[in-house]
């Protein structure tokens, strides 16, 4: 066994104990990993997108996979296919899935980033989205995860939060108003591509 | 990740091999069943990537003539000049790093009796289970005068390869003032949205170096895939609906219907007119690949298929997917096939074990670009019918991109376009 393989299913083991009592038996439906495999074509095996665009949906906590997909079936958080695509399914197919997804490995493969925008956006990063974004962004409970992640989508999601689209819990609202007032759109940009540059 | 103690860890590590998870693979091959894969498009190569994936003591054979694949899908873009060649190019050495044997050679006969496939280099592939992805072949007096030595002069380019660089040659090649006819497919047929993205993006290709040229589509039919969101998009970009138009679309019901090709002078009869060509795209009536026809799967033009599993109908130990199948209501598509075959590959791992196939879940999602920053999509979430063996939309879900959308949408479902083109092909090949 390698290692890889043995991180992965360790990752899976501590993903199913986690939920082990959340997850829905789905007794006479398909099961999480069948509903998860229709995804890949977009979002990659395993729910890991090689890019440039579409996210990467390994790894997210079930909580954020849960949330995204019932605020897309809402049409509260704007998309441009996935209202129509999460329409498709139950809530215990959504949890099924976000089970399958968060025991997956996010794969950073690595994105063309502007090194002085990284550089500039890590010190950023820190003073306004490191206390939810933990962890270089590679924590993702509740929110996105953002380390690695593929950068038109961050700006695709900025951009809506900016626009007033999406909708922003109070104490991010109150950060991007911090943000934009001391640094405008070249701050966001530059926390942006320190994101996308985490490996 | 959970922090997990030494002795979580070794207690885990003890069960996985206690319970042959991850067992040796060399062993467990020279035991597994065996299945042969015919066919290397996004079909076939998901199905013995899946294959693989769900159950590695499987033994997958995959039998494909060419070394490499060109994807149809993007296809358009090298038309446009706005791809390579090189970027819809696909190998099979993904595939045989996770141990699936890849063989370059032409399946001439399935024997679902005796269990075995043959190739024309004269090799024979026992099977517990096959699967056959052949794609579509062509029906080529759909367009009396078209056949199969035209496709030199006339090029279809509805399977991507040779008759994509030959008709991107011949496009680079037109004389600006030159008019593009295409001669559109009757339905079913590969890709249906797939004639009018190629109309949209050799129009997007002429604005930009041949302004004086037109592009006049031929159809049987009266209506289209996508036809509003394509409409408005050609309005927009190329003056349709204005006596300046770039593209002329000739529906069946006026005139559209082709009576007649004549490939030596490029011209192609309708009721009303005879149309010269400086490049002409005949994009003929489709039917399952030859070898779904020689193995006796097919009915009509399709074959008919178990839509849990699926099984052919006419042949048992046999599956059949992606374009040749009947799978009805999924559209013939890349992504039907790629969601088809992890449909497949579960079943047939689950009947290798005398198991019940699991239930299916089945997505299928396509874009088209239309012109610069600007694409829509259809989606479509299906689940499995049992009384009528069909597979139904899940009411109230999918379809397409709204007709209002913004111009930050439309270049968005560009940029997820390309996501979908790589993340497919990889998932597909490895």
């Amino acid at each position: 066994m390698t290692l890889s393989n043995l991180r992965l299913l360790l990752t899976a083991c501590a993903a199913a104990t986690a939920f082990g009592t959340a997850v829905p038996a789905l007794a006479d439906g398909p099961s999480g990993e069948m509903l998860a495999s229709t995804c890949a074509g977009c979002h990659g095996t395993d729910g890991a997108s090689l890019g440039p665009a579409a996210p990467t949906i390994a790894a997210l906590s079930t909580d954020y996979f849960v949330l995204s997909m019932k605020d897309f079936q809402t049409g509260k958080r704007p998309s441009t296919v996935m209202g129509r695509i999460a329409k498709g399914y139950t809530d215990d197919q959504i949890k099924a899935m976000a089970v399958f997804f968060q025991s997956k490995p996010f794969v950073r493969t690595g994105q063309p980033v502007d090194a002085a925008k990284a550089k500039e956006g890590k010190a950023l990063a820190k003073k306004f989205c490191e206390s939810c974004h933990e962890d270089e962004g590679r924590i993702g409970e509740g929110v996105g995860v953002l380390a690695g992640q593929w950068l038109p989508y961050m700006e695709f999601s900025v951009a809506d939060f900016r626009a007033g689209t999406r909708e922003m819990e109070k104490r991010q609202a109150k950060k991007f108003e911090e943000l934009a007032e001391a640094h405008g759109d070249a701050g966001f940009s530059a926390i942006l591509h320190y994101y996308a540059s985490v490996k | 990740m959970t922090m997990i103690d030494r002795r979580t860890f070794v207690a885990l590590a003890g069960a996985v091999s206690a319970t042959g998870v991850l067992g040796a693979p060399s062993i467990a091959r020279a035991a597994g069943p065996k299945v042969v894969v015919v066919g290397g498009g996004p079909g076939g190569a998901t199905a013995a990537k899946y294959l693989r994936r769900m159950d590695p003591t499987v033994e997958v054979t995959l039998i494909e003539a060419n070394k490499e694949y060109f994807t149809c899908f993007m296809s358009n873009e090298v038309l446009a000049g706005d791809r390579t060649m090189d970027g819809i190019r696909v190998g099979y050495d993904g595939l045989r790093k996770t141990g699936i044997t890849v063989v370059h050679d032409l399946v001439t006969a399935i024997d679902g009796e005796k269990k075995t496939v043959t190739t024309k280099g004269g090799q024979t592939f026992a099977y517990d289970r096959c699967i056959v992805a052949p794609g579509i072949d062509f029906v080529y007096d759909s367009v009396p005068g078209y056949s199969a030595e035209a496709v030199e002069t006339a090029p279809h380019a509805w399977k991507a390869g040779p008759q994509t660089a030959l008709l991107r040659k011949q496009l680079e090649a037109m004389p600006d003032g030159g008019t593009f006819v295409m001669v559109a497919p009757p339905n079913p047929f590969r890709c249906p949205p797939g004639p009018y993205e190629r109309a949209s993006l050799v129009a997007h290709y002429f604005k930009q170096h041949k302004p004086k040229s037109k592009v006049i589509i031929l159809d049987p039919k009266d209506g289209f895939s996508k036809q509003k969101l394509f409409e408005q998009a050609w309005a927009r970009f190329y003056g349709f609906g204005t006596s300046n138009s770039m593209i002329e679309w000739v529906p069946g019901a006026k005139g559209g219907k082709v009576s007649k090709i004549d490939v030596a002078t490029l011209t192609a009869d309708t009721e009303f007119d005879a149309i010269k060509a400086a490049v002409l795209n005949v994009i003929p009536g489709q039917k399952a690949g030859r070898i779904a026809f020689d193995a006796g799967l097919t009915e009509g033009n399709w074959a008919p298929v178990n839509k849990k599993t699926f099984e052919s109908s006419k042949v048992p130990g046999i599956h059949v997917l992606g374009d040749a199948g009947d799978a009805a209501a999924m559209p013939k598509s890349g992504y039907s096939a790629n969601s088809q075959a992890k449909v497949t590959a579960a079943a047939v791992v689950a009947l290798l074990k005398g198991k019940e196939a699991p239930e299916p879940a089945y997505v299928n999602t396509c874009y088209s670009i239309a012109g610069k920053d600007h694409c829509f999509s259809v989606a479509g979430i299906y689940t499995y019918d049992k009384e009528k063996n069909a597979i139904a939309e899940v009411p109230g879900s999918g379809g397409l991109s709204p007709l209002d959308a913004s111009d930050a949408d439309r270049k968005r479902e560009v940029a997820y376009a390309h996501s979908w083109f790589r993340n497919i092909v990889a998932d597909s090949w490895g």
